[in-house]
């Protein structure tokens, strides 16, 4: 019994070390133009790029081995700030990936709920909170609505809602419709 | 009184369209049976409100409490009862709706016991400052900042001039005039509170030259007041913008506010007029911030004037009060034609930061279809900042906003010079505002992704720790079986017939 225990408790302590210490070098070799794409896409985890999250597509755009119009929820801002940062030409949002849409929000029917927690294991930041057989809550502030936990709901009680604005964060409208004719630049 | 003036670059010469609205004094908008007054009427934090629906209230008793250091409280126009605390449509550019207080008005208009004070001297500069929050008062002008932090020389400053600004520069806006015209002494007794909070002596009451009724009834007042031998009275050229707080500076004092500074750096605090009237009614008669004076003109308007109403009272009693010819739901201007906007729907309250209604403007902008830029360079020589808006223009339109803020977007007064003088008629000033939102929005968004980042790598490494954890126990399943076959082998060898030893238990 005391042997077991002991090797466990070693085997975890190397184990700490050696995760603790790949941290370290992981750090020292990071790859700072990642970093600073990183920095830029708009961390929603979504997956729509074709990556399984942000960090891994900033790293695939890193290498040089994908465009840099493959995120839908940055839309055309991020694009830009990509474009500027890599020296590159803008290019309209790839549309294979999606469309660029207002921000909206997990809710869950509480009511509905089986409390399968199918939808904890889905969501990316963690933004689900609830235990087996109890009902779930989406904390609003920590969503980033990616939408991930849609599909493995098996009663379909998570709906996406539009994030009301507010008048403090209301943004005035582009006025660019307004403007018919093209090419005025000055 | 003459004194060497300052000046600013671009600027406008503009139709002041003043004369409709200054024929009649100050009148008084009766009272409305229901009264509604959102939580956030100034810049800062929401104020929080401490009664409950069903109460029962009485003018001038504080309803909200403010929150946060940048915030003021809310006071009841008028006694009555709370009928509601829930969102209600506000007077704002998006139409949006915020939480309002709602009273339903007795009609005994009946006071809460005031405090007046006699002799501020009495008090402490922290204590006069605190009074003044506490009556809920921001700065008239239009902005709305809580106006007792600006009171506030703090530790590291000291003020060598304040300014009372009394220019009102953008046409149709008349309640500054008309408060100088008729509330002089009010105007001098808020001064005299205010250079005893700053600890200034020198006030310099600053008047554009197209209002010769306001600076002779300051003139006159301030005649009967030896003691402020050192508050004078400034006539200062009409010109817009002068009346924005930057650009008064430079007037009066030649001094340029330096970008992203505040006056106070330079030894300069400047107050608006209306505002200066308002503290003098706080502490010498013990009277909150309940209405204000609201210029109510334009085309359509048949009794234009000027009106002192009460908070919350609906933009369109107001309206029908002074015989406006008006559909419901047709829109009109809140605030100046040039840094006001438009307005629709009929149940909007006057707020603390309503200076102007105007219904009908005559040189208004047509809505035409902007051509393209033609590089003139007329929206440059404009600017009263020495922006280059025609920059500015192509860089917020192409949502490169890291470029617009180089070009220093945010020193931007949203005057509308530029757009007012483009041949091409391109609305300059929307394209700012709209490129202003959106960078602030960016960075709230970007403040939200990172915690969303630290969120997941959080995750990817509970999982990775997860996923090693069983690993780890799955060999140790593996280890410890093995083990135990390999006892039992031995002891199989050893001694056939002896029980099993306690070994297989640690394996457990
Ligand atoms: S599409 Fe954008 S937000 Fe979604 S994972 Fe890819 S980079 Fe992140
Ligand atoms: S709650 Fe759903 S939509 Fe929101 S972040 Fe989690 S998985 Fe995405
Ligand atoms: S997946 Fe659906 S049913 Fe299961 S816990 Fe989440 S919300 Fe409830
Ligand atoms: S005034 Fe109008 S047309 Fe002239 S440079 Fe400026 S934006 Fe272009
Ligand atoms: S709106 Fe801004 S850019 Fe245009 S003239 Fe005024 S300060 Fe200059």
């Amino acid at each position: 019994m005391l042997t077991a225990i002991l090797a466990i408790t070693l085997l975890a302590l190397i184990l700490g070390l050696v995760l603790g210490f790949a941290a370290i070098r992981f750090k020292v070799e990071g790859d700072p133009i990642a970093d600073q794409i990183d920095k830029i896409l708009p961390q929603t985890q979504c997956g729509q790029c074709s990556f399984a999250g942000c960090r891994p597509y900033a790293e695939a755009i890193a290498a040089g081995e994908v465009d840099i119009n493959r995120c839908p929820p940055g839309g055309e801002a991020t694009i830009h700030a990509l474009a500027d940062l890599l020296e590159v030409e803008f290019k309209p949002l790839d549309e294979e990936c999606g469309v660029e849409k207002p921000k909206m929000l997990a809710v869950i029917d509480e009511d509905r709920c089986i409390g399968c927690t199918l939808c904890i294991q889905a969501c990316p930041v963690d933004a689900i909170l609830g235990a087996a057989k109890h009902m779930h809550t989406v904390i609003a502030s920590e969503c980033t609505g990616c939408e991930l936990c849609l599909p493995p709901c098996p009663v379909d009680c998570i709906d996406m809602v539009e994030t009301k604005p507010k008048p403090n964060t209301w943004r005035w409208p582009d006025p660019a419709h307004i403007d018919l004719k093209l090419g005025d630049q000055p | 009184m003459t004194q060497k003036l300052g000046s600013f670059p671009g600027g406008l010469k503009l139709n002041g369209q003043k004369k409709r609205s200054t024929q009649v004094a100050i009148r008084k908008m009766p009272l409305s049976k229901k009264l509604i007054l959102p939580l956030q009427q100034h810049i800062g934090e929401a104020s929080i409100p401490i009664v409950s629906v069903g109460d029962k209230v009485l003018k001038g008793q504080k309803i909200a409490k403010a929150e946060g250091h940048v915030s003021v409280a809310l006071h009841a126009p008028s006694s009555g009862t709370i009928i509601a605390i829930d969102e209600q449509p506000i007077p704002h550019p998006s139409g949006l709706s915020a939480l309002c207080i709602s009273i339903e008005t007795d009609g005994e208009d009946q006071w809460i016991k005031r405090q007046p004070i006699k002799d501020f001297t009495e008090h402490t500069e922290h204590e006069i400052r605190q009074l003044i929050r506490d009556a809920g008062i921001v700065g008239l002008g239009g902005a709305g900042f809580p106006s007792f932090i600006k009171l506030n020389p703090g530790v590291h400053h000291h003020v060598e001039t304040l300014i009372i600004n009394g220019v009102e520069c953008e046409p149709y806006i008349t309640c500054d005039d008309m408060i100088m015209r008729e509330r002089a002494e009010g105007i001098l007794d808020g001064i005299e509170i205010m250079c005893y909070a700053l600890h200034v002596k020198n006030c310099v009451i600053a008047i554009e030259d197209n209002k010769p009724e306001a600076i002779s009834a300051l003139e006159l007042a301030l005649g009967a007041r030896p003691h402020l031998k050192e508050t004078n009275v400034v006539v200062i050229p009409t010109r817009y913008p002068t009346g924005s707080e930057k650009q008064l500076i430079q007037v009066v004092t030649g001094k340029q506010v330096p970008t992203g500074g505040l006056p106070i750096d330079i030894g300069i605090v400047s107050h608006n007029v209306g505002t200066t009237y308002a503290i003098a009614r706080s502490i010498k008669h013990g009277e909150p911030l309940i209405s204000r004076i609201v210029t109510v003109t334009g085309r359509e308007v048949e009794h234009a004037g000027n009106f002192e109403t009460l908070f919350g009272t609906p933009m369109h009693e107001l309206l029908e009060f002074c015989g406006t010819k008006r559909q419901p739901e047709e829109p009109f201007i809140l605030g100046g034609p040039m840094m006001g906007y438009n307005l629709s729907g009929d149940h909007l309250p006057v707020t603390k930061t309503a200076n102007c209604i105007i219904v009908g403007v005559d040189d208004g902008a047509k809505a035409s279809t902007p051509l393209p830029c033609i590089r003139c360079g007329e929206c440059a020589t404009a600017c009263p900042v020495s922006l280059l808006p025609q920059q500015l223009y192509w860089h917020s339109r192409a949502k490169d906003l890291d470029k617009a803020k180089e070009y220093n977007l945010f020193d931007c007064i949203e005057c509308g010079c530029c757009s007012y003088v483009c041949p091409s008629e391109i609305p300059l000033v929307h394209y700012f505002r709209f490129a202003k939102t959106e960078i602030m929005n960016q960075q709230q968004e970007h403040a939200k992704a990172d915690i969303a980042r630290i969120r997941h790598e959080n995750r990817l490494a509970r999982l990775e720790l997860e996923q090693q954890e069983k690993e780890l126990r799955q060999q140790q399943r593996k280890a410890a079986l093995a083990a135990t076959q390999a006892a039992k082998v031995k002891q199989a060898a050893e001694l056939p017939t002896e029980p099993q030893t306690t070994d297989s238990q640690e394996t457990q």
